[in-house]
């Protein structure tokens, strides 16, 4: 089971540990990590579950269209480690892994 | 303290009211009245990955139960409301009367029915909720042939996922083409062809006038044009009824769902209503009052009633969006296209990815995209923004509609 660390935009921490197989978002709306709200759950398409990985990230999938053009109208900014959380699915090499939240999601 | 808001039906907008509630640091008590068994789940996967067992049970909750505790939220699971007195600011709950200072109904809608449907033999479904999706996922294993009686959203998404199990599918619809009500004609002919390339039969101007059955199961249906099918299932998908029987019977107006205001607030001024159940004067479709069956809607307007009661009114303005999973196709809606009178088609049809530009005049009204996020995402914003591309912008591949923003 990965330890993964998210960061709620004011700064809280809140340490899980992940299930492998199921995806970032479902993992942090089961350990109730309010920065992640998921409206479509996981259909990709609110935009909801928004947050940001490190660029060099291990055991990342490469990101679909659908997901980048999604990401091209998230609430808060988009930046370089940006991803949709309901779009990664969890692995064991994402042990240690830190997700950092945005303050807006809607 | 900030008084009780109670909240008649744990749906996708009575969920979303909870959560929007406690962000804006609502620090009333909040109680939530679910008719279901269940704790809150996910429709959209009911009709599409979980009947064919692709997801799973513990994939649909909305949230776990945990969330409740910690966010103090008291959930009633089997506790439906059954009146409600806007006098005395109470509703009653199998017997008992609690009492709230505001009122949220967020009953959603109920499938409708044919005639036949009440006396019919085991096989027979509707697909609303949870219960009706276990039913219709175990029945779907030993299933041959099916009959989806209605070429909607649910009846094709439903039709696509049983055909790609392997069940042989016929869908009648009564109408020329499928989602006639809701998307532009090519759009239709393009999912008829993609639905009957993976082998689904679809018969159009087509309905069921009864059932034949055995030992009381379901064999098959009899079509009105006096032909015969076998069936060992049957679903029917033939659209929704508000559920405003609570609403009606304390007195508030109600015409194809509860009316509401911008502020999604019932004539009644500490009742409200959200999500399925409510119909609302709509801006993208010229003021006019439409009730809409979505997860954007019942999201939104929950957002927007948290705002009232937690002090910070804000109207309800949101774009409508909407999505459909057919297979492996994506139909996308922005916008309502009520008013529409001409459409332009953008991108490669043939290749499967395109939308469909719907407009009044020079006004951009509405986005239907297939297999095109981009379309659907821009649209989103052009609509928001009454940014209109001209038609020959729309119409042209090349023209990056990004650029208008
Ligand atoms: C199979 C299916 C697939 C769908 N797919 C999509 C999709 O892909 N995309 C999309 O945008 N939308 C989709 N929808 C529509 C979407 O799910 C609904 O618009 C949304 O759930 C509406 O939310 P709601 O809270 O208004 O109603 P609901 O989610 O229906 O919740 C209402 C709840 O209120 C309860 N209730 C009713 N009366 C009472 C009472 N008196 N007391 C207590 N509880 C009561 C009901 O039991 C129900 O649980 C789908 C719907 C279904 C059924
Ligand atoms: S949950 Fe909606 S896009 Fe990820």
């Amino acid at each position: 089971m990965p330890k993964i660390t998210f960061v709620e935009a004011d700064g809280t921490e809140i340490v899980v540990e992940a299930r492998s197989g199921i995806s970032l978002m479902e993992n942090a709306i089961a350990n109730n990590v309010d920065g992640i709200e998921a409206e479509c759950g996981g259909s990709c398409m609110c935009a909801t579950c928004h947050c940001y990985l490190a660029d060099d990230q291990a055991g990342l999938s490469v990101m679909q269209d659908d997901e980048d053009e999604m990401l091209g109208f998230v609430a808060s900014e988009r930046k370089p480690g940006s991803r949709l959380s309901c779009q990664i699915t969890v692995t064991d090499d994402m042990d240690g892994m830190q997700v950092h939240l945005p303050a807006e999601q809607n | 303290m900030p008084g009780p808001v109670l909240i008649v039906g744990g749906g996708q907008a009575g969920v979303q009211l909870c959560m929007a509630l406690r962000r804006e640091k609502y620090q009333g008590a909040i109680s939530l009245y679910c008719e279901e068994p269940e704790y809150p789940y996910h429709r959209p996967p009911l009709s599409k990955s979980y009947v064919t067992g692709a997801t799973d049970d513990d994939k649909l909750p909305m949230r776990p139960e945990s969330f409740y505790e910690k966010n103090a939220i008291d959930v009633y699971l089997n506790a439906p409301v059954t009146s409600v007195d806007i006098h005395r600011s109470e509703a009653s709950v199998g017997g008992t009367a609690v009492g709230y200072s505001s009122l949220v109904l967020a009953t959603g809608a109920r499938p409708r029915r044919l005639d036949w449907q009440n006396d019919a033999p085991a096989g027979v479904f509707s697909l609303r909720d949870l219960s009706d999706a276990r039913q219709i996922r175990a029945g779907l294993q030993n299933c041959k042939s099916l009959v989806v009686i209605g070429a909607g959203f649910i009846g094709l998404e439903l039709a696509a996922a049983a055909c790609a199990a392997g069940v042989q599918v016929t869908v009648f619809e009564m109408a020329d083409r499928v989602m006639g009500r809701a998307v532009a004609p090519t759009i239709s002919t393009f999912f008829e062809a993609t639905h009957r390339a993976a082998g689904v039969d679809i018969r159009l101007g087509a309905s069921v006038s009864g059932l034949e059955h055995s030992d009381g199961q379901v064999s098959g249906v009899q079509c009105a044009d006096g032909t015969t099918l076998a069936a060992d299932m049957v679903v029917v998908g033939i659209g929704v009824t508000p559920n405003v029987e609570l609403a009606e019977q304390a007195g508030i107006s109600c015409d194809n769902g509860i009316l509401v205001d911008e502020h999604c607030r019932t004539e009644a001024s500490s009742v409200f209503a959200c999500g399925d159940c409510a119909a609302h004067r709509n801006r993208f479709a010229g003021g006019r009052s439409v009730r809409l069956e979505s997860i954007q809607n019942a999201t939104d307007q929950a957002r927007t009633i948290a705002a009232s009661i937690a002090g910070e009114p804000k109207p309800y303005t949101a774009v409508p969006w909407f999505w459909s999973d057919q297979g492996s196709h994506k139909l996308q809606m922005a916008g309502l296209a009520f008013d529409a009178d001409s459409y332009i088609e953008r991108g490669d049809r043939e290749g499967g990815r395109f939308s469909i530009f719907h407009y009044r005049g020079d006004k951009l009204l509405a986005v239907d995209s297939v297999n095109e996020s981009r379309d659907h995402m821009v649209a989103r914003k052009l609509i928001e923004a009454a940014i209109s591309p001209g038609q020959d912008q729309a119409g042209d591949p090349g023209f990056d509609l990004k650029s208008l923003i």
